[in-house]
């Protein structure tokens, strides 16, 4: 009944939505940024420590959410660990284009490894109503690095 | 089950009249199981409005030429229909709004700040739609000194009736407004009983009708309310009317809510007197065409009968109950003796947007989230929502079977 669904939740997704990592609280978090869409409920609020280069240590995050919006999250902390802020805003920019448009056109291949990560989430791009719940984490990541204490939405 | 007892009436026949019902999503027949959030509509009201438009429309109560009575006419008789629906006492009773929420929003603006006192409370339950909670809210929050009490609704899923009471009694209660059937339980509530409690300690009933309405025959005579609102795109059809009933004592001592022309009696510069009610609450050019549509829709659910039409759903929510029970890992929000066909559910192993993508992708449509009632699905644990399935007069047993087919398949699909 749901066979051609595994292109949206493939196993990867399932799994990092059923065991998503980094799922923890940074007691000593330099940043911390909330994301909220509160149409749907999903919610998570993001810790990162930073190095002295401002490049980011650890990540991390909590919060509840379906199986696509906690993949998404996990996958991010996976994929922005040890990054610039820059290089992670600029991640979050192509992964949006992913999730909207199903490809990355201005992927370089400095960001190749990186995207190759991501990758299982681009289905999401045939369900409008579910591109959020994957690009929520992102925004809330804008949030944290801009330290602008502002809640995200990707509503 | 027996049938023999029971009017019922022909699904396939019925469902033949909704032109949506025949498509096809990715080759799958449409399963719609989210009625409660708006219902699909039936081609005679379409035509209804068609016609309105194509033969008979011009504005009303203004042009003293042919098209502009016709029109005058069939809004009257809409509103004439309405009362005759909800065996109202007088048609003057009955108000047109946008929809339930500006009928709410009406009463809160109006009675509310006109006639409710500084001192008084407003008494809501804790399984409100938000339509019938946020205008209470806001008019807490004016510091006219309103005071805002929560009725607690028990683990059933059931209106807390001693609660009820104890907030009732110290006579400070100026308006119980609550629903008369939770979108989200299913639950209908004890309306008269409510009615009851709340007069015999001077408090004025409104009772959110917006479910109730559509699935059972409401009689204001018999209830006793002070408010009654529901809404026309729940009950078939379309969107954009909505009906505040309210008893004619009411509506003298109401200040009007919304200022313009229609609602009248005479305009200088410098002042304006009001028009007799209903008039007096129905600013500017009404919903016409919506009006002859809700007409239609009433027509075409009267005819079938609201008694055969609470049979069919009682044979659905019993089927419903018996299906969904089998099912393991599954969820179902309240349980109370007297309820609809509305079911809120969640499966243990999967989150109601995927499920809800899931589902889709079967054909079905249901709602997920937490349907317009945030503080009830705290209540009950689930801030992440639910799905929810809600049924119409054209649901049958087949798609029920085919819900809880696909609920077993999708547990599976996550394990």
């Amino acid at each position: 009944m749901f066979d051609d669904l595994r292109d949206l939740y493939q196993e990867v997704i399932l799994d990092h939505g059923r065991k998503p990592r980094n799922f923890r609280r940074l007691e000593d978090a330099d940043r911390t940024a909330r994301g909220d869409n509160p149409m749907c409920g999903d919610r998570m609020e993001l810790f990162l420590k930073l190095r002295e280069d401002g490049g980011i240590e650890d990540v991390a995050f909590q919060g509840r959410g379906c199986a696509i919006s906690m993949a998404s999250a996990s996958l991010m902390t996976e994929t922005v660990k040890g990054k610039q802020p820059a290089e992670a805003q600029a991640l979050g920019e192509q992964f949006r284009s992913l999730a909207m448009t199903g490809t990355c056109a201005e992927c370089g291949a400095s960001l190749a490894d990186e995207m190759e990560r991501l990758q299982p989430l681009s289905g999401v791009h045939e369900f409008p109503s579910r591109v959020k719940c994957a690009t929520l984490a992102w925004h809330t990541l804008n949030a944290a690095l801009d330290g602008s204490g502002k809640e995200a939405t990707s509503e | 089950m027996n049938a023999s007892v029971q009017p019922v009436y022909d699904v396939e026949r019925i469902r033949a009249d909704f032109p949506i019902l025949a498509q096809q999503h990715r080759g799958k027949p449409l399963v719609f199981l989210d009625s409660g959030a708006s219902a699909q509509k039936p081609r005679q009201v379409i035509e209804a409005m068609v016609r309105c438009m194509e033969e008979r429309y011009a504005n009303v109560h203004r042009g003293a030429y042919r098209l502009s009575e016709a029109s005058t006419a069939d809004y009257e008789a809409a509103r004439a229909a309405v009362a005759r629906f909800v065996n109202a006492a007088d048609p003057r009773e009955v108000i047109f709004t946008t929809n339930s929420t500006a009928a709410i929003n009406l009463v809160a603006h109006s009675w509310g700040r006109g006639v409710l006192k500084p001192g008084q409370a407003v008494l809501v339950s804790e399984m409100e739609h938000h339509a019938n909670l946020v205008p209470w809210h806001m008019l807490r929050d004016e510091g006219r000194g309103i005071e805002l009490r929560i009725c607690r609704v028990t683990d059933a899923g059931e209106l807390d009736l001693d609660d009820l009471e104890a907030k009732l009694a110290d006579g400070k209660v100026g308006l119980v407004a609550v629903t008369h059937m939770s979108n989200v339980l299913g639950t209908v509530t004890p309306a008269e009983r409510i009615v009851a409690m709340a007069h015999a300690k001077g408090a004025k009933v409104l009772l959110d009708g917006s479910q109730a309405a559509v699935h059972r025959r409401v009689d204001m005579q018999a209830l006793g309310a002070d408010f009654y609102v529901f809404t026309g795109h729940k009950l078939y059809g379309p969107t954009g009317i909505g009906v505040l009933w309210a008893r004619l004592e009411h509506q003298e001592r109401m200040p009007p809510f919304l200022g313009g022309g229609d609602m009248i009696a005479s305009v200088t510069l410098e002042g304006s007197t009001w028009a007799e009610p209903p008039a007096k609450f129905e600013a500017g050019t009404p919903p016409i065409v919506e009006a002859v549509g809700l007409h239609a829709a009433i027509d075409y659910v009267s005819a079938i009968g609201m008694p055969a039409l609470e049979a069919h759903e009682r044979s659905l929510v019993d089927h419903a109950m018996r299906r969904f029970s089998d099912i393991e890992g599954l969820t179902l929000l309240g349980r109370a003796q007297d309820r609809g066909g509305v079911f809120s559910f969640a499966l243990d192993n999967a989150h109601p947007h995927d499920l809800a993508t899931l589902l889709d992708r079967a054909g079905i449509a249901v709602r997920a989230g937490r349907h317009c009632a945030e503080p009830l699905h705290a209540r009950f644990g689930l801030e992440g929502g639910t799905c929810r399935a809600s049924f119409g007069l054209y649901t049958t047993q087949g798609e029920i079977d085919y819900l809880a087919e696909a609920l077993t398949k999708a547990r599976e699909f996550f394990a």
